[in-house]
């Protein structure tokens, strides 16, 4: 295992890319990997990209790494797509957008299938930026699955989160509903040589004016990403929120709410397996699930008595 | 959920742009539960290469319909020997002369598929071979 973290250290791709899988496969082995490589991390800056299916994120992802690659720096990209839950397959196709990086050995592209996961990342998603990171890509760019309204997941595990919408879907209602609304240190209209793009940015605009408190002022962009305009100012608004960040000790602030937020996320999942896995052999079961069953004891005080045989 | 899902590749190779039956077979794997990383329409054997090293996938699938395929596959083979990745077993589909069948195999092409395959035949090929070849195990050579 120290020579798989040595090799990712030494910047061998394969190394990365097989240490990758055995993230996404979890267990012990993931579990050394991380051990080994988290004191390598906190280098890269992470940008994460969302929005519905179809608006152009792989396609800005793909512009944005471009401008990105002109200035010097090195790019890893994450790009999720949905898993059947049924199948338990996925059709990863965000790399179709960004056959053009694939010969530079400055961008190390993965498609991940959220495999189960519903808060628009894959499980393995939060390490596998670590091993990017560790590796020593500068930016990391995070795409999500195209979100519905409350897929957040991504505001917790990147330092800036880029909303991106397109013309042509919904009202002023829309701009005003809770949730990917609410995340976004920037928003950008993407396909804007499409109609009615001002008009959207004219109502994220007009939400945006009814949020006083906040020091940070949400710049909302227009894009075109497949005639790759507005991206440099796209990359120039990501690097003045990160140094807003960074001149007001917030991005420590911000870091330390996720790693709080992924330590509580382990704990419940190590929790839940434990009772999914352990539910037959509680002494106790059957009788509890008689007396639910029979409603001498409610189903909160059954919980309770399961939470404190197994946590407790 | 699954706990070993196979990471396949479907690329299609060379400047023909018929992806119907890539297509076909991308979403047939995906219903089979492989996780299926399609690159589109003309990919450089180099750019195919790349990015089965990148995704660490269990298979190539190729598919080329331009009679260029003992070109194309030659040379993929190769550049998975230079890369260190010629473990990772390729299959190809499309328009391919049974006369070039014999050759392709020696070159090194795992296995060949036809107009007239089901996927349901393609699929058991990609997980017998994978089985055999123990791909399950996540150690680097």
């Amino acid at each position: 295992m120290q020579m798989l973290v040595d090799e990712i250290l030494n910047k061998n791709t394969h190394a990365l890319a097989r240490s990758i899988s055995a993230i996404e496969k979890g267990g012990e082995e993931k579990r050394k990997i991380i051990k080994e490589i988290y004191r390598h991390t906190g280098k890269a800056y992470v940008v994460g990209i969302t929005g519905p299916p179809g608006v152009g994120k792989s396609t800005l992802v793909n512009s944005l790494t471009k401008v990105i690659r002109q200035c010097g720096l090195t790019v890893g990209i994450i790009a999720v797509d949905p898993t059947s839950p049924f199948s338990g397959g996925a059709l990863l196709g965000d790399r179709i957008r960004m056959q053009e990086h694939l010969m530079d050995e400055g961008v190390f592209i993965r498609s991940m299938g959220t495999r189960g996961s519903m808060g628009g990342l894959a499980r393995a998603t939060k390490d596998t930026i670590k091993l990017l990171d560790a590796f020593g890509l500068d930016i990391v760019l995070v795409e999500t699955v195209g979100v519905g309204q409350s897929e957040l997941d991504i505001m917790y595990a990147v330092d800036s989160t880029v909303v991106t919408l397109a013309p042509g879907a919904g009202d002023t209602i829309q701009t005003l509903k809770a949730g990917i609304m609410e995340i976004a240190d920037i928003f950008t209209v993407n396909k804007a040589d499409l109609g009615g793009a001002q008009k959207v940015v004219q109502e994220v605009e007009n939400m945006l004016e009814l949020n006083h408190s906040k020091d940070w002022q949400i710049p909302v962009l227009m894009t075109t990403a497949t005639e790759l305009e507005g991206f440099e100012d796209l990359y120039k608004v990501i690097n003045k929120h990160r140094n807003f960040l960074q001149e007001n000790d917030l991005l420590q602030t911000k870091r330390r709410m996720g790693m709080r937020n992924e330590i509580i996320d382990i704990v419940l999942h190590t929790v839940k397996n434990r009772i999914t896995s352990n539910w037959q052999e509680i002494e106790e079961y059957e009788e509890l699930m008689l007396q639910v069953a029979e409603r001498r004891c409610d189903t909160y005080d059954a919980a309770d008595k399961i939470l404190h045989k197994i946590v407790l | 959920m699954r706990k070993n899902t196979f990471r396949v590749l479907v690329a299609k190779p060379g400047l023909d742009g018929h992806d119907r039956g890539a297509k076909i077979v991308a979403k047939g794997l995906r219903d089979a539960g492989f996780e299926v990383i399609y690159t589109g329409l003309r990919n450089s054997p180099e750019q195919i290469v790349v990015a089965a090293l990148q995704e660490d996938v269990d298979a190539i699938g190729l598919s080329i319909l331009s009679g260029a395929h003992n070109r194309l596959c030659a040379r993929i083979i190769a550049l998975l020997k230079e890369k260190k990745i010629s473990e990772i077993p390729v299959f190809l589909g499309g328009i391919i002369p049974h006369d070039d069948i014999a050759s392709l195999k020696e070159l090194g092409i795992e296995g060949v598929f036809g107009p007239g395959t089901t996927i349901t035949e393609i699929c058991t090929q990609i997980k017998t071979t994978l089985t055999a070849a123990g791909r399950y195990a996540v150690d680097i050579k």
